[in-house]
């Protein structure tokens, strides 16, 4: 569709009125409406949805249509599973199309671990209902009641006949133009009785990966190409006092523009970009800017009003102040973690490319929709006006939500008249990017003599509120949080706050075990209220052959072994690790086997979860142990991968994964709950060998304990 | 001051990809990662970092895995190159690139191709590699979606559907 200019976006147009057959042929079109947000945030049908819907054809194939994206996370394979499920398809017979603005369903963006409970129960549902015309339209040709009929593989047949009156779903189609809405009778199938979903399955497309076939957005190449580079400022918050093109511009080939602050060049290749934006001078203005040093006194002097995803918490229940006072045993400690970088393997990624007044983007993105709405206000453009199309991304990790680099990209091409590329270099995705924030969490809790927790007040200064309830029983509580004016740019992240809140809490809980000279794992087990949590505890402890114990006895720290547990609940999923260590005389450490134990309701591709709780928990192993962004002045001091260190081959132990398949729960997210328990896990193993409490992540800055 | 990259001298001459010859008219100073992609739009080749410390724009000079971003072209000349593109034989797949497929050793893919080219490397070398080697001769390729057991993984299945099981048999 690309290069028309009369294209309206299907999302644009009402859902039984829009180009169905024009674009895809003759068939049954399905379609479940949208659900806008709604003044009042989210409505009582769960967040705010752009609907689904899928195109049988003549050819007895399935195109569904999906507004979430595929960044490595394999949620393309899950949802086309789904459906094959739905439809009783092989899988080569579903095909998907994510995250093209034009044709797919509006959506708010992939993150949130949303992808499994939104896009793939609207799949579902909008698949049964397909289920359901198709074999009404059969028992008509037939002439036997639905009851009659059975169906597998494309093909419809009466029962009893041994397959000899049947006919194929593309027959059944045949000359149709028939759109339909999903009625509200439409009943998937349950998950207890599937037979496609839920089995082991290779993700789709793998032979593009291991070819070099797949084309990632910065592997694109449009006719007339310009390489583009923008002119960044050398710290943040800079503003642009002077600058002057003219040495840029007289360059061969070379476009530069400015818009603001904005600056940037496009030329004909990578090298002659480099060149005409060396060539630019420029003077900057550059504010005052806390450095790492002062960073948690700077954070408590600056709070800030709350940013979109920072959900602010106000949880309180029972009289915290009293319980505290009355408690015989109470522990207060601080917790940090710092700010830390995605690090995708492929850097941010636009091309843009104008056709006539329309703009076409293709994008390495989480959320395209968000991006043609920033592009149509950037650029003064109508929403219609402009396309972006989300290609293979190489990862993202709540990275990649921002359309700056889109609308630079769109300004230059439309100067130069030609399409242009810009793709970050490693230094420029370091520094130019925007970080997991940093947090500072007190905890002061208060303990009954036989251990129980009476009181609990928790507070997260500048992360959020993710994860930051208790899953134990605890009479009074009061949890909340506070955004600050951080001097860096932050924003989203896998699993965001929650990795803060569960280090802190599942730290200090064991603290208090420790108090009490409990076991962790008892002491847990005897005070959660949550049974699913419960279940995933216990089969780790099993699996790692967890052998209950009193307070960690002080032992020499030379060559000390120490074995550290603990839980957390976000987005539906309950997690627990098992974290094994070993602290070497000269104080290295080396993590010597992790268990984590997940459960997330029905597992939807087991395949593929079991690759995301491993992947989740080597991500997180970066956090807990090493990773961290350096700065001063406003500059990332350590923006190459020479001076950030992310997990390597050597740094990943052998992985136990458990995974508890609950047919009888709705299947949620898998992408961030597993992350959750990493931290505190090496954290409480530190402690159990060593008897030092490590409360700031990174642990071993250094690869040793400090 | 840089000069005009258009100003410098751009000798004409070959390089040696996937069995075929490509004439190149570049500065030999330049990387090899930028020949491969940029000029002869060989893509399955990835930047991840330029200072190689991230192994994906691994590729094999003579049959030994080099890190493109580090190599100037002007080295490669007269060399035998093979990319992630040139190591299939026609619809084959080299039996690492099936190691990986059976052992779903990849996420997001970016990494794969210097993943897949650092295991020919090591297997050309050492058929039968242990844990801690494929550790050490793969500690200088990351992965951000935490696939590495699955690698590790993948490059043992290609071993043993290389050289068979008989060779460890008494």
């Amino acid at each position: 569709m690309n290069g028309r200019h009369d294209v309206v976006p299907f999302d644009l147009l009402s859902p039984t009125d829009r180009p169905y057959f024009e674009l895809l042929g003759n068939g049954l079109v399905v379609v479940l409406p949208p659900q806008r947000p709604s003044a009042e945030g989210w409505g009582r049908g769960g967040p705010p949805h752009g609907g689904a819907w899928i195109h049988l054809g003549e050819d007895g194939r399935a195109r569904a249509f999906t507004g979430k994206v595929e960044v490595g996370q394999g949620t393309r394979t899950a949802l086309v599973l789904l459906l094959a499920e739905e439809l009783r398809l092989p899988l080569a017979s579903v095909a998907l199309t994510m995250g093209d603005t034009d044709v797919c369903p509006w959506d708010m963006g992939t993150f949130g671990s949303r992808s499994m409970p939104d896009a793939g129960e609207h799949l579902r549902t909008t698949g049964a209902a397909a289920r359901a015309f198709l074999l009404e339209i059969a028992a008509r040709r037939l002439e036997v009641a639905v009851g009659d009929l059975d169906f597998n593989d494309g093909r419809v047949w009466v029962k009893g006949t041994g397959g000899s009156r049947s006919v194929g779903f593309g027959d059944l189609v045949r000359g149709l133009r028939r759109v339909e809405v999903v009625p509200t009778s439409a009943r998937p199938v349950p998950p207890a009785e599937w037979t496609r979903a839920g089995r082991p399955t290779e993700n789709l497309g793998g032979r593009d990966a291991v070819t070099g076939a797949r084309q990632y957005t910065s592997d694109l190449h449009r006719p007339g190409m310009l390489y583009g580079k923008v002119l960044f400022p050398p710290s943040y918050g800079a503003t642009l006092r002077h600058v002057d093109l003219a040495r840029a511009e007289a360059l061969p080939g070379v476009t530069a523009v400015r818009d603001g602050d904005f600056v940037a060049v496009a030329a004909p290749t990578l090298l002659a970009a480099h060149a005409a934006l060396r060539s630019i001078r420029a003077e900057w203005e550059a504010p005052a800017q806390p450095s790492e040093r002062e960073i948690v006194d700077f954070l408590r002097r600056h709070p800030a009003e709350g940013e979109e995803f920072w959900d602010v918490i106000h949880h309180e229940v029972g009289d915290v102040p009293r319980a505290l006072a009355e408690a015989p045993v109470s522990l207060t400690a601080t917790y940090t973690t710092a700010f830390i970088a995605h690090v995708p393997m492929e850097t941010h990624a636009v091309v843009a490319e104008w056709s006539g007044e329309r703009l076409t983007v293709w994008l390495g993105s989480q959320t395209p929709f968000r991006a043609r709405e920033a592009l149509a206000d950037a650029l003064g453009l109508d929403l219609a006006k402009v396309h972006v199309i989300v290609p293979p991304t190489g990862s993202g990790f709540g990275g990649k939500h921002a359309a700056e680099l889109a609308v630079g990209a769109a300004r230059l091409a439309r100067a130069a008249g030609r399409p242009v590329r810009i793709a970050f270099s490693r230094e420029e995705e370091f520094s130019q990017a925007y970080f997991r924030p940093m947090a500072v969490i007190d905890v002061r809790s208060g303990a009954a003599k036989d251990g129980e927790i009476t009181a609990w007040q928790f507070h997260n200064l500048n992360a959020g509120s993710a994860a930051a309830r208790l899953p134990y029983r605890v009479p009074n509580q009061k949890i909340d949080n506070q955004p600050a004016a951080s001097p860096l740019p932050q924003g989203s992240y896998r699993a965001l706050a929650a990795v803060a809140n569960n280090f802190a809490r599942e730290s200090h809980v064991d603290e208090l075990a420790a108090k009490f000279g409990a076991d962790p794992v008892d002491y847990r087990l005897r005070q959660l209220e949550d049974d699913r949590l419960a279940a995933v505890l216990r089969a780790v402890a099993e699996r790692a052959r967890w052998v209950p114990r009193e307070a960690p006895a002080p032992r020499p720290a030379a060559g000390a072994r120490g074995r550290g547990i603990a839980v957390g609940v976000e987005k539906g999923g309950r997690v627990a690790t098992y974290a094994e260590v070993a602290v070497a005389p000269d104080r290295r450490l080396t993590v010597v086997r992790l268990v984590t134990g997940f459960e997330c309701g029905a597992i939807v591709h087991p395949t593929n979860l079991r690759a995301q709780v491993e992947g989740g928990t080597v991500l997180a192993l970066g956090g807990a142990l090493f990773e961290a962004i350096h700065f001063a002045q406003g500059r990332v001091l350590n923006p190459r991968l020479s001076e950030y260190r992310v997990p390597r081959f050597g740094d990943v132990p052998p992985i136990d994964v458990i995974l508890l398949d609950r047919r009888d729960l709705p299947s949620q997210g898998g992408g961030e709950a597993p992350l959750l328990a990493v931290a505190p896990a090496l954290a409480n193993a530190i402690f159990d060998a060593t008897g030092e409490r490590l409360r700031s992540l990174p642990l071993t800055p250094s690869g040793s304990l400090p | 001051m840089t000069p005009d990259p258009g100003s410098r001298p751009r000798p004409r001459f070959q390089l040696r990809v996937n069995g075929v010859d490509h004439p190149l008219s570049l500065d030999p100073d330049r990387s090899l990662l930028l020949a491969l992609r940029e000029e002869l739009g060989l893509t399955g080749t990835k930047y991840g970092c330029g200072e190689g410390e991230c192994g994906a724009c691994k590729v094999l000079i003579d049959g030994f895995a080099v890190r493109a971003c580090r190599t100037p072209v002007g080295e490669a000349v007269g060399r035998s190159i093979t990319t992630i593109e040139g190591l299939a034989q026609g619809d084959n797949l080299h039996p690492v690139q099936t190691a990986f497929l059976e052992a779903g050793a990849f996420q997001c893919g970016f990494c794969t191709p210097g993943m897949i080219v650092a295991a020919v490397s090591l297997l050309l070398r050492n058929p039968r590699p242990d844990d801690e080697e494929i550790r050490a001769a793969m500690e200088g390729n990351l992965c951000r979606c935490g696939g590495y057991l699955r690698i590790l993984d993948a490059v043992h299945r290609a071993a043993r559907a290389s050289s068979g099981p008989s060779e460890t048999t008494p």
